[in-house]
């Protein structure tokens, strides 16, 4: 909201610059600026009449004015107006004269004709980026008065951005009412007098929802000038708060608006039928507004209606068939009260929004309307003329909101400093509300209808604290009990585990939750993700099951961009529906993509494999997880392990399947792990034995097997057959080709023994090496490779 | 072999430094020490024959031999050391390598600069005795809204434009209060604890994601009050920015706390004008709020706060475009390392 400094300065005049001004509103909560309104003010601008115009000789679109700029004689400045015509009074730019935007004026010839000047628009003087035609000033102003003095340009804007909570303040009034508590000085606020009532006319009102419009007051006003225009002085102030000007009635009701906080509507009575009826809307209605959309109605709105059917969006619009026009004599003005949240959601429903709207559900003060309502009046007979009819009420306006029960006690312990009684009762009564003792340090207070906000104690207390100041509010140390605690030292901590993956090349990336189901239903078609009611974009509309679903499409964004190589991680919630509901799991998740090392100078490189991306996590987890031969939609059939963890699956690892990969258009060795971190997050104490004091003995056996026989189930069975005196086992060595028939390999490993008591002799050692090429040999088919 | 023969000792002796001095690798070292002082060298012969002389010659001559034996012994090992020095020399300085070429491998990586931030938060809150908490980031209404005493169409919802998911049966969550609600209703106080986190709003422009990460705090004990949320709020921007944060607290409006404020820091070079910046919204707990998660209001008071965690991490670092983050080119984050 902008509001003009000048017009608050009228209602309350502080001791503050604009600048000063604007600092105190934000130190107590209302954020405000103060710009100037006019950098540069027009220089040597006055008020002129034109006296005369004619054709341009030369020129079809140019006129030659004599026009009366107080000088005492007549000038003639051509013009190319089209509104240039004898008996209007415009601003008259002098030889000399110069322009907000710099431009100097001086006597020149036009096409052969000479011209002492120019005539002005609104733009020219820096009042509107754009206009069309000379502006038109009051018929009352003098010739000669500078233009800066007759439209008071010498002024402040102050923009204020609210808090919702704050609809008291989106007023002249309400501002000036705040202001004055903050200086502690009085508000000179101008006189409304009732106005004298002649004619009976009325029109009745029926409020069926007293709920949604707790109070209604209108009246008629007959026999308005049709062809009364506002006066510059409002046209100016509704500027200055960015409302154009557009008919007397409504620029009076806007007028309201802005200096009580009122919203106000002008029907013109000619139009209306029968009483005016407050209800909610019926199905099928419909509604044509002022900004000419028509609506559908919802029967959750409320309406002001006729006999004839609905006229306006009560408190958000009126509607186009019951406006003021150039031809209105007789008004219905209505000043009522709306409940905020029918307006807010009638508004959000239709997206409706208006200055009327942006009140209504900030709260209006209930109390307001029929004051308003006689300050319209007024004006409109100010500048239109006309009889005012008998203001016609429904509802009663409150004394006070409410009534709450203060302690002293309270103010100190929310605030955490010491706040004297002697200072807490004048900041109350400087905000309006009455304050009565109940004992020795607790007291009544009523709160006045405007600060509907204030419901309970602490609204009080910050009331007390903004007027005080949180400046003035001494920090305090914490003196409480600081219960220690600590992370588990069985529970892995993300921020090792994070650390430790960046130290061997990692990335960390942080991907949107929401993310292209196109590319979701490819990388995980079983598992159904969370859809939005509601997605910014269609690659945004699902909440992601799989943090692949963002890494992917992170390294594609990346390879576009010249990237050879990746190593990503992401730790995050995935997200999924279960049943009716949805369930949410952490993950770890990650991703790497071209060359096994980056280009150096000292060695071949390789494309990165399924052993690059094992490494990785068996860094992490050591032998805590397992991994299995598995299948998954997304990745490699040859080249997938289902990753376990004592019998319970816990992620997947494996290469993204070459038709995914082709879809995507990827054509770079890519690998992809992902963990359900809650199911690995649980780490064993260390639990270490003791060290053997006598040297162990190594067998080097290389077993010939089918392709199908894992490393795993081969290591299995050499343990079991081996026994306890097996201290470790080694892999040294994988062969296939020359020598050995297709279809099978063969695995060497080491088999190192050892015994915690003696030396082992040849013999046993021998002797469990048999056992175990026996063994390898029954079960698995597997023979020893000489 | 002549039994007078001390001149020949001195002949031997010349010759035999001369053969030493020109021995020219441990090969030729060798051959003479076997030449002279091996079992069968010349030396040696001489020492063998002292046995037939006579007894008043072999004391003197006896002495001579050994002393060239001496000699002879000490000058071979002397040249072998100095040849094997010159070998190692030679074979150093054929292994030097050049230092300045990169190292072989794997350069490492780095957290994302909104972990980056949050890691920080998290450090400074914990040593203050606050404990991070987590929770979902799919909520329902009343944990989001209703229980933080924002009801339906309460203005503060026009504020934030929400993601609603399953018909409107779920949200995702605009803000990490949600977290602090569950903890109520979980922990008794006193509660001191931060809620990192993913949060989302619709908004999607130049300054706006619809996903970034808020860090929110709350501390419900009994007497807790704004003087205590400023020394801690103060405490924490110094810590964050390392050095003397001039901070402002301004009354403003949340639904979920009053009195409230939001904290603006001063910001800027002071040669070249500074300005005011909102960086966190705070207050003192609502009523409301914790009559909702069963806290009996009049026993007890608390404070919350939030913080953006992307403006935070746009002030420290000076990054000026808010979808940097969320772009995660290699080439913006690898200059976090």
């Amino acid at each position: 909201m902008k509001l003009s400094e000048n017009w608050l300065r009228e209602w309350v005049n502080p001791p503050a610059t604009a600048t000063e001004l604007a600092h105190k509103l934000n130190m107590a909560g209302l954020e405000a600026e103060a710009e100037v309104m006019l950098p540069v003010l027009p220089k040597g601008i006055v008020v002129g009449r034109i006296l005369k115009t004619a054709p341009h000789p030369q020129a079809d679109r140019l006129r030659v004015c004599e026009v009366d700029a107080g000088t005492g004689e007549v000038l003639q400045i051509v013009c190319g107006a089209a509104n240039a015509r004898p008996g209007i009074l415009v601003p008259a730019a002098l030889p000399g004269a110069i322009l907000p935007n710099g431009t100097q004026i001086t006597k020149a010839a036009l096409r052969g004709v000479e011209s002492s000047g120019m005539l002005c628009s609104a733009s020219e003087l820096g009042l509107a980026e754009k206009s069309e035609g000379l502006l038109e000033l009051d018929t009352s102003a003098k010739p000669g008065t500078p233009i800066e003095r007759h439209l008071g340009l010498v002024d402040n804007i102050l923009v204020l951005e609210l808090t919702p909570n704050r609809g008291d303040c989106l007023s002249i009034a309400g501002l000036a009412r705040e202001t004055a508590a903050l200086y502690g000085i009085p508000v000179s606020a101008p006189r409304i007098k009732p106005a004298v009532v002649e004619p009976e006319t009325r029109i009745n009102v029926v409020v069926e929802d007293a709920t949604a419009c707790p109070h209604y007051v209108g009246r008629v006003v007959e026999g308005l000038n049709a062809a009364a225009r506002t006066p510059d002085w409002m046209v100016e102030r509704l500027r200055r708060s960015g409302i154009r000007a557009i008919h007397p009635v409504v620029d009076i009701t806007n007028y309201v608006l802005l200096e009580l906080g009122q919203p106000m509507h002008g029907f013109d009575a000619a139009r209306l039928r029968g009483a005016i009826r407050v209800r909610r809307a019926r199905a099928g209605e419909q509604l044509k507004l002022l900004n000419e959309q028509t609506l559908s109605l919802d029967p959750r709105d409320l309406l002001i209606c006729d006999d004839s059917g609905p006229l306006a969006l009560a408190g958000i619009m009126g509607g186009d068939a019951s406006g003021c026009s150039a031809a209105t004599t007789t008004i219905f003005l209505e000043s009522a009260c709306f409940e905020p949240v029918t307006i807010a959601t009638g508004g959000r429903r239709h997206k409706l929004l208006s200055d009327s709207r942006y009140r209504f559900e900030r709260g209006v003060d209930p109390a307001l309307q029929r004051q308003a309502l006689e300050r319209a009046t007024a004006l409109v007979q100010d500048i239109c003329g006309g009889r005012a009819g008998p203001i016609v009420e429904v509802g009663t306006a409150p004394h006070h909101v409410a009534e709450i029960a203060l302690r002293h006690s309270q103010v100190n312990r929310l605030l955490g400093c010491e706040i004297p009684a002697s200072r807490i009762v004048p900041l109350l009564q400087s905000l309006g509300m009455s304050v009565a003792p109940t004992g020795a340090s607790s007291w009544k207070v009523k709160v006045p209808p405007h600060r509907h906000d204030l419901r309970i104690e602490a609204d009080l207390v910050e009331e007390i604290g903004r007027l005080h100041g949180y400046d003035n509010i001494a920090p305090r140390a914490y003196a409480a009990e600081l219960a220690p605690f600590s992370a588990k030292e069985t529970t892995r901590q993300l921020d090792r585990v994070k650390d430790a993956l960046i130290a061997r090349g990692y990335q960390e990336v942080v991907t949107y939750s929401f993310v292209d189901p196109k590319i979701q239903a490819q990388l995980d078609p079983a598992t159904p993700g969370v859809p939005l009611d509601n997605p910014i974009a269609e690659t945004m509309a699902v909440m992601r099951t799989t943090i692949w679903s963002g890494l992917i499409p992170t390294w594609q964004y990346n390879r576009q961009r010249q990237q050879k190589r990746a190593r990503l991680f992401e730790a995050g919630a995935v997200y999924a529906l279960a049943g009716d509901a949805n369930r949410e799991d952490a993950r770890l998740a990650g991703l790497i993509a071209g060359p096994a090392q980056p280009e150096q100078w000292s060695a071949a490189t390789r494309p990165i494999d399924f052993f690059d991306a094992k490494a990785d996590l068996e860094a992490l987890f050591g032998s805590a997880l397992q991994y299995e031969t598995a299948q998954h939609p997304a990745l490699h059939p040859g080249r997938t392990a289902r990753i376990v963890r004592d019998g319970v699956a816990v992620g997947w690892l494996g290469a993204l399947h070459p038709k995914l990969a082709d879809a995507l258009d990827i054509t770079d060795a890519l690998y992809l792990f992902e963990l359900d971190w809650a199911a690995v997050r649980d780490i064993a104490l260390p639990a270490p034995g003791g060290v053997s004091e006598f040297p162990s003995s190594r067998r080097d056996l290389a077993f010939v097997v089918d392709e199908s026989v894992t490393s795993d189930a081969l290591s299995g069975v050499i343990r079991e057959a081996a026994g306890p005196l097996l201290r470790h086992l080694q892999i040294f060595d994988v062969y296939r080709g020359t020598g050995l028939p297709a279809g099978r390999k063969s695995i060497a490993f080491g088999l190192i023994f050892q015994d915690y008591s003696r030396t082992l002799n040849v013999e046993e050692v021998d002797a469990a090496a048999h056992s175990v090429a026996a063994s390898v040999h029954a079960r698995l088919g597997g023979l020893v490779r000489d | 072999m002549n039994a007078t023969s001390a001149p020949n000792l001195d002949d031997l002796l010349i010759t035999a430094q001369a053969d030493i001095a020109a021995a020219a690798d441990p090969r030729a070292i060798e051959a003479l020490r076997v030449d002279l002082l091996g079992k069968k060298g010349r030396v040696t012969d001489l020492l063998k024959s002292l046995g037939a002389m006579p007894h008043e010659q072999r004391k003197a001559f006896g002495e001579q031999v050994n002393k060239v034996k001496e000699l002879l012994s000490t000058q071979l090992e002397a040249r072998a050391r100095a040849l094997a020095d010159a070998e190692l020399e030679r074979r150093l300085a054929s292994e030097t390598i050049d230092v300045t070429l990169p190292g072989r491998g794997e350069p490492a990586g780095a957290l994302h600069p909104v972990s980056r931030t949050i890691r920080r938060i998290e450090q400074i809150f914990n040593s203050m005795g606050f404990e991070s908490v987590q929770g979902p980031e799919i909520e329902d209404d009343w944990h989001n809204f209703q229980a933080l005493n924002i009801p339906e169409s309460h203005p503060a919802r026009a504020m934030q434009d929400t993601f609603y998911a399953l018909n409107g049966a779920r949200l995702l969550r605009t803000h990490t209060s949600p977290v602090q609600v569950r903890t109520m209703l979980d922990r008794k106080p006193p509660i001191r604890i931060i809620c990192p986190g993913r949060v989302y709003r619709v908004d999607f422009d130049r300054t706006h994601s619809p996903m970034f990460h808020q860090v929110e705090g709350l501390y419900v004990a009994e007497n807790v009050g704004l003087a205590d949320l400023k020394h801690d709020l103060t405490t924490f921007l110094k810590l964050f920015f390392e050095r003397d944060v001039e901070a402002l607290f301004r009354p403003s409006y949340f639904p979920f706390v009053e009195p409230g404020a939001d904290v603006h820091i001063r910001w800027g070079d002071p040669d070249k004008g500074t300005r005011w910046l909102e960086v966190l919204g705070c207050g003192v707990v609502h009523p409301n709020v914790l009559a909702a998660v069963g806290i009996d209001p009049e026993r007890y008071t608390g404070y919350a706060f939030g913080m953006g965690v992307e403006r935070l991490t746009m002030l420290r670092y000076g990054v000026d475009d808010l979808r940097l983050f969320f772009n995660n080119d290699l080439r913006f984050l690898e200059q976090f390392k």
